[in-house]
């Protein structure tokens, strides 16, 4: 459950419509890394690791096999040369009778014919069931001894055939004895024992043709070397390690040797004789190329897996900035359209009603004109004064609501825009000089940075001096006795100028920031319309400018107009 | 002296029967219509001085009015009253010929004066 519930949290493939935008981008960011990288570092992970164990085995294989057919081989040759020593005793034993071989100069005959033909026997001897030596043919005085209390006699004695350990014998040369026990017809038993060197079995294992780091030796079933080892010293030295497990077939096994280095270990028992054979090979040095491989393919995977991080966290960050930019634009777009609908809409619902009062208005204000003619020019009456003084007032509040009207119309009007080529300073400046009694009387500092190598452009002076008026008015009401306003021109590109009007008054929250081009929408409580500010923003936008306010609550205000130098046709709306 | 003659045109007859009253007492010749037809048949017959007409009436409106006298009656002044487009009217007025155009509510003096500006181009009555 905890799982899924997480799994649900995630929601990786959901874009939240809803909630603040940055949480929404990041969201956004966050679940396309996550699911790039899934669906690009899983598979890769998986392939590199199949690749790693398929590697691997193929590799092992191929370094295995050979080995255990060498060993296999060795050992046939091994098993071989016992083989054919152990019949050539056998045939000796079938061939001659017991009477015969115990002649010691036919021994002695047989012998000689033995050493020619297969060479390495050292010596010949009968042994009788008792275990006595009968006859012995040798470097050594043996005849008379008896075996009857050795194990091999008894080992002979159940087998049939012996084949002993290495042992250090004649001249300190290494050898092996073989001993064969004979039955006659009638039950009659008799063992014919023979010793060979072991200079056989070198050749054999050099016969392997091991490079220089490998080792090759017969071991006996009691772990002591019967042949020398590069390693592990020379003949009936005991071998350091435990024997491996019993195994007829050719087995390799891992181990570490004494410095800790990893070996491959192959080794085969042999069914007749009482030998391992070993040969041992540094692992490091037969899997070579694997580790190369290895480190190839962790290379490969973290180079990839960088890579892919790279690009993925790159390419996410590009889209989702894109995503984000394209948003606020189609956002800043439908609030332009939805502002410009508005100011439209309300532009025509003020033409009408201003012109629906207008009439009316024109009524009283002839009735009470008439009426204070009327007053006037008749005879006095008791209440003459006070009948004055009404129909004043109402003239005077006929005069308001002119007012108005008149900006309601103002706002509404088709303007009329009469392009000609002027100087922007120069309207600025005309305009400032309605406004300089004011600034004067208190006490506001004026600053001007009227760009002097400001180009003529073309647009409407009044439409301007309106513009410009608006907004000085409204810097003026912004600041306090001594403030500051400044205007600032210059050339802002090939194209067009910038006028930035700004003052340091109490400025407006965002709230009011963004309600300020809206008709009627007001802070000057009874004394404003509500309409400068839209009206300046219609002109502008007439004029085929753009206008953009700053403001924070308490530092000042910044608006700043900007100005095609040349005319262009406005982008629709008629009021 | 012969007083001025001074038509006023408007379909509220209550403004032009209050404004006329107005005129009087200012020592002219005050008479109305409620409409540009109505208008042109005073013309026809008793031609004034000065005609003071609004731009928006139902039927033939003030501009049309004056395209009709247009040529006409050269010697007859129109001041044009407007509520609504007052840059738009002006332009177009002058352009027809209007010696002025003021805008509704009136100030009394202001017409007044206007008036006299204008028969002082037609010179005495």
């Amino acid at each position: 459950m905890a799982s899924r519930d997480w799994w649900n949290n995630l929601r990786l493939l959901d874009f939240p419509e809803e909630g603040s935008s940055p949480q929404r981008y990041r969201v956004l960011r966050r679940n396309m890394i996550i699911l790039m990288l899934l669906v690009t570092i899983v598979p890769l992970f998986f392939m590199a690791l199949v690749n790693y164990y398929e590697y691997q085995s193929r590799l092992k294989e191929e370094i295995v096999n050979p080995l255990n057919v060498l060993v296999s081989k060795t050992k046939h040759s091994f098993e071989l040369f016992l083989a054919e020593r152990l019949s050539a005793v056998s045939f000796i034993a079938s061939a001659y009778s017991f009477e015969q071989l115990a002649n010691e100069s036919t021994l002695n005959r047989i012998f000689s014919v033995m050493k020619q033909e297969f060479g390495g026997f050292i010596d010949l001897g009968l042994i009788d069931d008792t275990g006595l030596q009968v006859s012995y043919i040798g470097p050594y005085n043996l005849k008379g001894k008896n075996y009857a209390e050795q194990p091999w006699f008894h080992d002979v004695q159940i087998r049939g055939t012996y084949v002993s350990d290495v042992f250090m014998g004649y001249r300190r040369f290494p050898h092996v004895v073989i001993a064969v026990q004979h039955r006659t017809d009638v039950g009659h038993t008799w063992i014919l024992r023979t010793t060979i060197d072991t200079e056989k079995f070198n050749e054999l294992i050099a016969s392997m043709r091991l490079d220089a780091k490998s080792d090759g030796f017969l071991l006996n079933k009691s772990g002591v070397l019967q042949t020398p080892s590069k390693a592990f010293g020379a003949v009936l030295e005991s071998f350091p390690f435990p024997l491996p497990p019993v195994s007829y077939e050719a087995s390799v096994i891992e181990e570490k040797d004494a410095q800790g280095q990893q070996i491959l270990l192959a080794y085969t028992y042999f069914v007749h004789a009482p030998y391992v054979l070993v040969v041992i090979k540094q692992a490091g040095e037969v899997l070579k190329s694997w580790y190369t491989l290895k480190t190839e393919i962790f290379f490969i995977f973290f180079g990839s897996v960088l890579v892919i991080f790279l690009v993925v966290f790159k390419l996410t960050d590009l889209l989702v900035k894109r995503m984000r930019e394209s948003d606020e634009k189609r956002a800043a777009a439908f609030q332009e359209m939805e502002h410009t609908h508005k100011l439209s809409s309300i532009g025509r619902l003020a033409a009408g009603v201003a012109h629906e009062i207008n009439n009316p208005m024109a009524v009283i204000n002839e009735k009470a004109g008439l009426m204070k003619d009327l007053i006037e020019v008749g005879s006095p009456f008791p209440e003459k004064e006070k009948f004055l003084s009404l129909t004043d007032s109402i003239l005077q509040s006929v005069n308001r609501c002119r007012s108005i009207t008149h900006r309601l119309l103002g706002f509404a009007r088709r303007m009329e825009v009469q392009i000609e080529s002027l100087d922007l300073n120069e309207v600025i400046r005309e305009t400032l000089t309605f406004l300089e009694k004011e600034s004067i009387y208190r006490n506001i500092e004026m600053k001007l940075n009227l760009a002097e190598d400001l180009p003529q452009i073309a647009s409407d002076r009044g439409q301007l001096q309106q513009v410009f008026l608006n907004l000085l008015n409204n810097a003026l009401a912004a600041v306090e006795d001594g403030g500051r306003i400044a205007v600032t021109t210059w050339e802002k590109d090939s194209e067009t100028v910038a006028v930035v009007v700004e003052d340091n008054g109490c400025g407006m929250s965002q709230e009011v920031l963004s309600h300020v081009f809206e008709p009627f929408f007001t802070t000057k409580k009874d004394k404003g319309t509500g309409l400068g500010l839209p009206i300046t923003y219609g002109i502008v936008k007439k004029l085929g400018g753009a206008i953009e306010v700053q403001s924070h609550e308490g530092k000042g205000t910044t608006f700043t107009v900007t100005l095609p130098k040349r005319a262009s046709e406005a982008p629709g709306g008629d009021y | 002296m012969n007083k001025w003659k001074v038509l006023l045109v408007d379909d509220e007859l209550e403004f032009t029967a209050a404004l006329a009253e107005r005129l009087a007492l200012r020592g002219m010749d005050a008479s109305t219509a409620t409409s540009g037809e109505e208008a042109l048949k005073i013309l026809e017959t008793d031609p004034p001085h000065i005609v003071v007409s609004d731009v928006m009436m139902p039927g033939l409106g003030g501009m049309e009015l004056l395209k009709r006298m247009q040529g006409r009656y050269p010697g007859v002044q129109v001041i044009l009253l407007t509520g609504l487009s007052y840059a738009f009217d002006i332009q177009e007025g002058k352009r027809l010929g209007a010696f002025a155009c003021l805008m509704k509510p009136l100030n009394i003096d202001e017409l007044v004066k206007t008036i006299h500006e204008a028969v002082a181009v037609v010179g005495e009555p």
